[in-house]
């Protein structure tokens, strides 16, 4: 295959990927509204994928046996359904990421500009959440994983996209397939945890309910452990990633291992703010609520690292979203880059 | 003694009002609670906090250039920022405040905590509590061995499974430990959780070492120039306060050539690749020549210096001859880029040309090209050059002794050239042309372009101490993350002709789920016994937090 075709085979499975997606939304929002009972019946049940049918009493149709299991295959095909959907746009996914890397010359790792970090980034979310699906039961965030991928695709496609390039020189180095994939390994794990602190946050608004939505969700202690317990996997990721092997790389290609660059601020930040999570979960007064929000603010920091710090700051050196601006002159001091083409 | 008794006796202690602190007691508060997992926390939080300003406003030491940019288009935020160093964050007082007072509140938070450890390093799992059925994870059973022999069973599974065990009857025989099992694993978790904070100070160490030891120098190098490693060369030179100038490494190197791939096709034309500066360096002046071929990505290393590639550009190779015809100025002059295009700017001066100083500054376009009356330049690569400059005569400023940039031409006290028409004179030279200046002051041809390299070239020690203590705080990091303390008791009761057996589990983690971890204990001391003789039935499980619900259950 060409370059060309590879190229159009990676746009259109990214194409196919979001449509999948997006059908996935649907069933599980499908599934969870069938969980809701009819108006009529004044009071909902719950039938939890089976697990707790739980009829709080009510209009005789919500007793009978046959309406409740009639439902709860429902929602069980409908939930299988979805995590199928989910799979077959994750192999699309996978397929545009390989088109990507297969569509430049030379052959590359798929992460030379914003869209293709994007792409990967969305794609480990669903891979870590494909597999740790059944670990942690993770059916309950279905759903939201399935919307926040949708999202971040719309975005990467429609104003992250560029066309294939070859790689810049400086990211032309075999640490940036142990950088990046650590690095977005991590994105991914927190981003998981952040979805179940956030349903934690909610929960804790909300209350325990046996009806609506919200029951399929489970409970406290459970999100926050699962939260936790994702957490602890993507912490010493993201350590490896911006602390030992961003610094190692960097002293290769910028020679300083450590620069303030605002990529790096930002990751550092995010890194102080998870260190806090997991200080704040064995501190009184903090454990639960505080350190849920810590979370939440965690996954911000680390979406805006990034995504949103490359369009707020242009002295970045990790400025690959942008085109470099004006170069300075050595009179000034500074260890800047000059001969833009060698930024990254 | 009598004396003493009465003198302090005599001495009225100053009345105290309740909740006032003396001296010490408060030094004792302060650092309790400065010491305190709270402080720590909220210490963390506000250093998170403290390094956006450097994300958002330019640093001088990242991007001195953007900083004067800024602050000529910020003047009346310029002199608050500038008292509160927001332009430079991180080498700022109030910054280094945040953390050193973090290093304090860690230090006092792990040293008494590495004295606790070691005490109970050896210590016993404690013994049983009276009731194990009121823990929250706890199973039993009834089985027809004797209690010794349970008991006995249990310490031989316990242990396979890197428990450590109450050494049996620690009260004697009958007493309240006689009937029961105390394990605990999982003592490694603390060792983990103080070398990770341990490490967090090697890495600070580490960082302290480089900023103050080290130094940072930038140099452009014309192609075919040597460069003697001495804080003269250097166009920029930042050293630690401690770097002193006994601490270079004296080594030579020239730049043989530079090697650069332009991208003729596809969506990234118009950039490089491959760039290679291919040097040849003596580590001392006696040692031997040797070839280096410098890329992105691939430094040399000479001593404890590291030299790197981070830009180039060109040197427009420019005579100037005065109205007596004699060479003034020449030789290829380092123009910088502005932009990706390569369009560059660059001064030349010629202080003795006769009978009036020379000086020219304007642009140089690689591949020179008229788009609707505009110059621009439509390559990066020197295919077409051209240099486009503007002439001034007069008093260059040199000859007062002051500093001047190479990269500036003063011309305060300097004219501007003018035509006959009375619009200023440009100079337009293609390569190899001359053109003649007005007013008799000379002549300057374009003769050549040169390539030129401009190299990061840097000490900095202490980086393996960093990098050591990073890798350790991740080694740590693990062990505090995912070794689980856990605590298991077995208590076997004669209960008419069978025993009772009790257990329970209890994790001090806090992250995990010992339910399963109880549940296959449990397996294994009835699964490794007759299992026949005792029903399932008898067995049951009690786990506090229940399972995560799955979708296919």
């Amino acid at each position: 295959m060409t370059n060309a075709a590879w190229e159009s085979l990676s746009n259109q499975a990214i194409g196919v990927a979001g449509i999948f997606y997006f059908l996935a939304l649907m069933v599980h929002l499908g599934e969870w509204a069938s969980l809701r009972a009819p108006k009529v019946a004044k009071e909902s049940i719950a039938s939890g994928g089976g697990g707790v049918a739980v009829a709080t009493g009510g209009a005789s149709r919500e007793t009978d046996p046959d309406v409740l299991a009639a439902r709860s295959q429902r929602v069980d095909f409908l939930g299988r359904l979805g995590v199928i959907l989910t799979v077959i746009a994750c192999g699309g996914h996978f397929v545009s990421l390989v088109g990507r890397g297969l569509a430049a010359d030379p052959n590359r790792v798929p992460w030379g500009n914003m869209y293709e970090f994007t792409v990967s980034g969305s794609f480990f979310v669903v891979l870590m959440y494909l597999v740790l699906f059944r670990k942690y039961g993770l059916a309950w965030m279905a759903p939201i994983v399935t919307g926040f991928v949708v999202s971040v695709l719309m975005v990467a496609v429609i104003w992250l996209h560029s066309e294939v390039a070859p790689l810049t020189e400086a990211l032309d180095s075999y640490w940036l397939v142990i950088h990046v994939v650590s690095a977005v390994i991590a994105t991914g794990a927190f981003t998981l945890g952040g979805i179940a602190s956030v349903m934690y946050l909610v929960k804790l608004r909300v209350g325990e309910t046996t009806t609506g939505p919200m029951s399929r969700v489970p409970s406290l202690a459970v999100l926050d452990r699962t939260a936790y317990r994702v957490h602890a996997f993507a912490f010493p990721v993201w350590t490896f990633a911006v602390l030992i092997t961003g610094p190692i790389w960097a002293h290769e290609a910028w020679s300083r291992y450590w620069n303030w660059d605002p990529k790096e601020v930002w990751a550092f930040i995010t890194w102080v703010v998870y260190a806090a999570y997991l200080h704040a979960r064995a501190t009184a007064g903090w454990k639960g609520r505080n350190a849920a929000i810590l979370a939440c603010v965690g996954v911000l920091t680390l979406w805006f690292n990034f995504i949103g710090i490359n369009y707020f700051s242009t002295s970045s050196q990790h400025s690959y979203a942008l085109e470099a601006p004006a170069t300075p002159g050595p009179e000034t001091g500074g260890p800047s880059v000059v001969g833009a083409p060698l930024r990254l | 003694m009598t004396d003493l008794d009465s003198l302090l006796l005599a001495d009225p202690r100053p009345e105290r009002r309740p909740g006032e602190l003396g001296a010490r007691e408060l030094a004792r508060w302060t650092w309790r609670q400065l010491t305190s997992m709270r402080t720590a926390l909220i210490l963390l939080l506000v250093l998170a906090l403290a390094a956006v300003p450097g994300s958002i406003i330019p640093q001088s030491g990242v991007d001195a250039l953007e900083v004067s940019r800024w602050k000529d288009q910020h003047p009346s935020l310029t002199p608050i920022y500038e008292r509160l160093s927001l332009f430079s964050v991180y080498d700022s007082a109030w910054f280094s405040a945040i953390y050193i007072l973090l290093m304090i509140s860690l230090v006092g938070c792990i040293i008494p905590r590495t004295f606790v450890y070691l005490r109970n390093i050896r210590a016993q799992p404690p013994a049983a509590p009276r009731n194990l059925l009121r823990l929250p994870d706890h199973a039993s059973y009834t089985s027809p061995q004797e209690v010794d022999e349970v008991l006995a069973q249990a310490r031989v599974v316990l242990r396979s499974r890197g428990y450590r065990l109450r050494d049996a009857d620690p009260d004697g025989p009958g007493g309240p430990g006689a009937d029961s099992l105390s394990a605990e694993r999982g003592y490694l978790r603390e060792v983990g959780n103080l070398i990770f904070h341990l490490s967090v100070i090697f890495v600070l160490v580490g960082f302290a070492i480089g900023s103050l030891l080290g130094y940072q120098g930038g140099v452009i190098i014309l192609q075919g120039t040597t460069f003697a490693n001495t804080s003269a060369s250097y166009d920029d030179f930042d050293p630690g306060s401690l770097f002193g100038t006994d601490d270079f490494d004296p080594f030579l190197m020239t730049v043989d050539g530079f090697d650069i791939e332009w991208l003729t096709e596809g969506s990234a034309a118009g950039t490089a690749r491959k760039f290679n500066a291919r040097l040849t360096y003596q580590e001392t002046v006696e040692a031997p020549e040797e070839t280096y071929d410098l890329r992105v990505n691939h430094p040399l290393t000479i001593g404890n210096t590291g030299i790197f590639l981070i830009g180039h550009g060109y040197a427009p190779v420019l005579t100037v001859r005065d109205g007596e015809g004699n060479v003034a100025a020449s030789g290829p002059t380092v123009f910088l880029p502005q932009d990706p295009t390569f369009l560059s700017f660059g001064v030349v001066k010629a202080p003795s040309a006769q009978p009036a100083q020379i000086g020219l500054d304007g642009l140089f376009y690689p591949t020179f090209a008229l788009i609707d009356g505009d110059p621009v330049t439509v390559w990066p690569d020197a295919l077409e050059p051209l240099v486009s400059m503007q002439v001034y005569t007069g008093n260059l400023g040199l000859d007062d002794g002051g500093a001047q940039s190479v990269y500036a031409l003063d011309t305060e006290r300097a004219d501007q050239v003018l035509k006959a028409d009375g619009t200023p004179f440009r100079l337009d030279l293609r390569l190899g042309e001359t053109q003649t200046l007005p007013d008799g002051l000379g002549t300057v041809s374009f003769d050549g372009v040169e390539p030129w390299v401009r190299l990061q070239i840097s000490q900095t020690p202490g980086k393996l101490i960093a990098l050591g203590g990073v890798v350790l705080a991740l080694i740590g990091l693990l062990g505090s993350l995912f070794i689980r303390p856990r605590r298991i008791w077995v208590r076997a009761r004669q209960d008419g002709d069978v025993t009772k057996v009790e257990v329970a589990a209890l994790d001090r983690s806090g992250g995990g789920d010992v339910g399963e971890v109880l549940a296959s204990v449990v397996a294994e001391l009835r699964g490794a016994k007759d299992a026949e003789s005792t029903s399932q039935s008898g067995t049951r499980t009690h786990t506090h937090n229940p399972q995560p619900r799955r979708n296919d259950d």
